[in-house]
């Protein structure tokens, strides 16, 4: 959001530069149990964002201190790889944004996840962003909530999150990292679509109240597609498991 | 301290069933804001924040340095929290917590986002710049620490005086010229509990809340957001406390401008 000064024309004949629609997704595909020590993982390329998540647990709580005898708790870290970007060599590390996301990212899994059923215990997720495009906490939550299911770990919902920008007048869905760099507004979501509970929301740039409705209603209604995409990923790791014993 | 939390979370809990809060306020009313200005002279902007027992101090300091490589003709701009032990039994010395971390962020976001500091005023010459860091102290702890935080850096910033520079370098005697700010930018927070949602939350009331929401305006848009806590909030509830948000900005920028 830096410099607006010698912004490209991302806009075109009401084209964004890579032919989508304002409303149109990058393609988003997903692969599901993909780590074998994981105890559930997940593989997601989104545009150009390739991104790995994992699950282990329920487990014992370590460091014992932090157990919550009435709960499980959740753990998360999301972390991009020092390759991760066209530009920067970044810190191995977490840094303060990946601290951030890494918050705002388990607050929205304790909302789903079925804490209950396992007093005293820990849910490690992982989320190592090996390619980075923009958009990548919202890749990062979508394809964590497929490890988490693929875990076998009780939700509620299975969520997932987009981003909704804002470049001039258009309001756009699933910015890529040139569009994020110059538009006026940002704002991810992670939404749980069974009563579409907003439960991760940030944003900064400029938003009027019609936007910011107009924006939520883009949303979730680009949920119907990843969520989709996310059952199908769980629902072939089993299919391809059907195949294998035909083929035997 | 568990037990007499989870006590007080259902005292209010209760209250708000009955529309009530523990210090009679109503849903959407703020508790007493105090603003003092310049009360660190050493430090080139200052402010103490009251906000009912939540006490926030921000201190700016206005440094010589480089531009960043990607903005060479702009200074530049920092933030950072901390809670300090002094302010309350829960919190502990050491590295920033992640909740220091996303205070500072969103404080961050929201006056970056509404371009209050002109960027290009703080550019000197070719590869030297003001940089400008603003430091938030959390001195009391009593919930809403981001809307306290919030209107500390931005009045911090608004009565903030430049250093000169001269002959390559600043001279700190003389601070007369005002740092240029070209917008006024606060903060709402609200919190949900049991299904309700009450503005500027208190420690207790933080405490008994599921989900927590700021939204940072100039009055005339929406400038930042950020959702907390694991419960969720509707579209309809966010649209509402962004509106009520836009509300309150007149009531707060004054307190801002104020003397």
């Amino acid at each position: 959001m830096a410099s607006k000064a010698n912004r490209p024309d991302l806009v075109v004949d009401g084209k964004r530069l890579d032919g989508r629609a304002m409303d149109e997704l990058r393609q988003l595909k997903i692969e599901a149990n993909v780590l074998k020590n994981a105890d559930g993982s997940a593989y997601l390329e989104w545009g150009r964002n390739k991104v790995l998540a994992a699950v282990y647990g329920p487990t014992e709580t370590q460091p014992k201190h932090m157990a919550d005898q009435t709960k499980a708790i959740i753990k998360c870290r999301y972390q991009m790889a020092p390759f991760s970007s066209l530009e920067d060599h970044g810190r191995t590390g977490p840094n303060r944004r990946a601290i951030e996301i890494s918050k705002v990212t388990k607050e929205a899994f304790e909302n789903v996840v079925m804490l209950n059923e396992f007093p005293g215990s820990m849910i490690n997720i992982f989320i190592e962003i090996l390619q980075s495009d923009g958009g990548t906490r919202a890749a990062g939550i979508t394809a964590a909530a497929v490890a988490l299911a693929g875990a076998g770990i009780h939700m509620k919902d299975l969520i997932y999150a987009v981003s909704v920008g804002k470049i001039g007048e258009h309001l756009v869905l699933d910015l890529n990292m040139k569009e994020d760099n110059y538009s006026d507004s940002d704002m991810p979501m992670a939404i749980s679509p069974r009563n579409n509970n907003i439960l991760l929301l940030q944003m900064d740039g400029e938003y009027t109240g019609e936007e910011l409705h107009r924006a939520m209603e883009m949303a979730i209604e680009a949920g119907k597609t990843i969520g989709k995409i996310q059952r199908d990923a769980l629902r072939s790791v089993y299919t391809n498991v059907a195949e294998k014993y035909e083929s035997v | 301290m568990e037990a007499i939390g989870d006590i007080k979370s259902g005292y209010i809990r209760e209250l708000l069933s009955k529309g009530l809060r523990e210090d009679s306020r109503k849903v959407s009313d703020f508790r007493s804001i105090k603003v003092a200005k310049n009360v660190i002279e050493n430090a080139e902007g200052s402010a103490q924040v009251d906000l009912g027992n939540t006490r926030v101090l921000a201190g700016v300091k206005v440094i010589l340095g480089e531009p960043m490589s990607d903005t060479p003709n702009e200074g530049t701009l920092a933030m950072s929290a901390e809670l300090l032990p002094l302010a309350s039994a829960e919190y502990e010395a050491g590295p920033p917590s992640p909740n220091a971390i996303e205070l500072a962020r969103v404080v961050d976001r929201g006056i970056r986002a509404g371009k209050c500091v002109d960027m290009t005023s703080l550019f000197i010459e070719e590869g030297k710049s003001w940089n400008v860091y603003v430091d938030i102290y959390v001195l009391n702890y009593d919930g809403n620490l981001f809307d306290a935080s919030c209107l500390a850096a931005m009045s911090a910033l608004a009565c903030t005086k430049m250093p000169e520079y001269e002959n390559g370098a600043e001279v700190r005697e003389k601070r007369v010229k005002e740092l240029k700010i070209d917008n006024i930018v606060t903060s709402a927070t609200f919190a949900k509990i049991n299904g309700g949602i009450l503005l500027d939350p208190n420690g207790n009331e933080e405490n008994a809340a599921a989900a927590r929401l700021t939204v940072a305006t100039d009055g005339k848009f929406i400038r930042a957001m950020q959702k907390g806590l694991s419960g969720s909030f509707s579209a309809k509830e966010v649209e509402e406390m962004a509106d009520m948000a836009m509300k309150k900005h007149d009531e707060l920028k004054r307190r801002v401008m104020g003397a």
